[in-house]
């Protein structure tokens, strides 16, 4: 059988599988059913959460740090860290915010995992 | 956080001296995801899992108050600590305290790695710091030492950073960090993993500008003629984290094998009125964990503020194939929650822990095992030995 570390969570399982032309015959190792899903996923399109950062004008911090609302093609990370790049946000920052919608036409958005407060300067 | 929400929850009064401008500690820096799926049940960043507990600490303001930029200086034996702050230096009494300092990365200097001393070589935490924070570029090309969790995280990054990653170097036969860390951060980026091989030379006038690498044999001695070379002018330490303990020197024991503080299950350690949680008292894998013990920390402690007094309990002792475990000890006022270690890769193993059995597959140091241990089968013991009996 086959073998592929599921990368869903820190469980990391170990998941054993049978494939016949791209379609799953057998799979064992999966402790929940996010692991299958996985494993069709990765077969087919392999894709990730791509955790980064943008700049901040007028933050208390230079950067917020930001992630794709979802997993995003594997293929198109390095064209997504070059859109990343130019981007810049206007301080406050709050948590959640959508910092770019449907990013490169993959469903997913950028939101920001972190707050930043404006300089009380600014 | 953890521990002081949940004192808070008991209705003590809790002050938290933070040394940074903010609490969360390193979660602020890691900005990936992976956090929170067994606390909150879905995947969160560091800074998002810090951000949900200074948000419930801020609920809980009337009974806990937050000093940042605040470093504690002393603690003494009478329960008083000395702390320093921008504005004075001042004394705090407590009734008890919940230690929680985490831990430090094993600094380039223990390496004891022959050559020069240049810059550019970081410890992973700190260009983490450096990229994540404060928009800093490290380097141009890097190599990493180390395939700790933090290690290969740090390779990613500096890869989606525009860094080109030449290696990861790592002196045991198998990666350091958990196998999805190895997937999504060095193969996803095909990254090389160098496994049993060791930093022997690192050289550079000014910036570094060469590292020399080796295979290692069984006893991590470098072999002759298996040196190679790359030129980097960066490079990046992944070797361990040492739990934070010497604030405590000479008012707490320590365990010998997980280098921090010794604890109870409920979180007290061998001096009656000082508890801790998290990387100070072994190294967890998931921040998940170090939440949970946080706030059994704070519980048990308000607890004894409230006048209940408890024992250490019987000594839990790692036996065959047990690295190490969490906690040192084992007060039968609750079920165990015991975190352990194995010594080396397994395919198949059973730990027994007193009347207690479950089979394990898949075995390796870097992932810790945790299991909940029900009181009824740690009775009549005088000792807990842990065994991990390989089939």
């Amino acid at each position: 059988m086959e073998k592929i570390v599921c990368v869903l969570c820190p469980m990391g399982c170990k998941i054993k599988y049978n494939a016949v032309d791209g379609k799953i015959v057998a799979v064992e190792g999966n402790r929940c059913p996010k692991g299958l899903s996985y494993l069709e996923e990765e077969l087919k399109e392999p894709k990730r959460i791509v955790p980064t950062s943008v700049k901040v004008v007028n933050g208390e911090l230079p950067l917020a740090s930001v992630k794709t609302s979802k997993p995003i093609p594997k293929r198109l990370i390095p064209k997504f860290m070059e859109l990343v790049k130019q981007v810049q946000i206007e301080a406050p920052v709050k948590v959640g915010d959508v910092i770019m919608k449907n990013v490169l036409d993959t469903g997913a958005d950028v939101v920001a995992t972190r707050s930043v407060r404006r300089i009380s300067s600014a | 956080m953890s521990a002081a929400i949940a004192a808070a929850k008991k209705n003590l009064k809790v002050v938290i001296a933070e040394r940074d401008e903010i609490t969360g500690g390193i979660l602020n820096q890691c900005i990936h995801n992976g956090f929170g799926l067994h606390y909150f049940k879905e995947e969160l960043t560091g800074p998002e899992y810090a951000e949900r507990f200074r948000d419930q600490l801020s609920r809980y303001a009337d009974s806990i108050e937050v000093l940042t930029d605040c470093h504690v200086l002393r603690l003494n034996r009478n329960k008083k600590a000395l702390l320093v702050s921008p504005k004075n230096v001042f004394e705090l009494e407590a009734k008890v305290v919940v230690y929680a300092a985490g831990a430090r990365e094993r600094p380039f200097g223990s390496l004891m790695i022959p050559g020069d001393r240049p810059s550019g070589i970081f410890t992973a935490g700190v260009a983490q710091r450096l990229m994540n924070i404060d928009n800093r570029k490290v380097g141009r090309r890097a190599l990493i030492v180390g395939s700790g969790d933090i290690g290969m995280i740090m390779a990613r990054r500096l890869t989606l950073e525009g860094i080109e990653v030449v290696g990861v170097v790592e002196r045991l036969p198998y990666p350091g960090g958990l196998l999805r860390n190895v997937i999504q951060c060095l193969k996803d980026f095909n990254i090389p993993l160098y496994l049993s091989s060791t930093v022997v030379e690192v050289k550079g006038r000014e910036r570094l500008e060469e590292v020399i690498v080796a295979s290692v044999d069984e006893q991590f001695r470098p072999i002759p003629n298996t040196e190679k070379s790359f030129k980097v002018d960066t490079l990046v330490l992944s070797v361990g984290l040492i739990p934070q303990v010497e604030m405590l020197n000479g008012l707490v024991s320590l365990d010998k094998r997980t280098r921090g503080i010794a604890c109870s299950n409920t979180g007290q350690s061998s001096n009656e009125w000082i508890f801790a949680a998290g990387n100070c008292t072994a190294i967890f894998d998931l921040v998940d964990y170090v939440t949970k013990e946080g706030e059994r920390a704070g519980e048990y402690a308000s607890r004894y503020v409230n006048g209940e007094r408890f024992s250490l309990g019987i000594p839990i002792v790692p036996g065959e194939n047990v690295m190490l475990t969490f906690p040192n000890y084992y007060n039968d006022i609750d079920d165990l929650t015991l975190y352990l270690r194995c010594k080396k890769p397994m395919e198949k193993a059973v730990l027994k822990v007193g009347g207690f059995e479950k089979t394990f597959e898949d075995l390796i140091p870097s992932e810790m095992i945790v299991v909940k241990i029900p009181k009824q089968k740690l009775s009549n013991l005088d000792r807990i030995e842990v065994k991990l009996e390989e089939v």
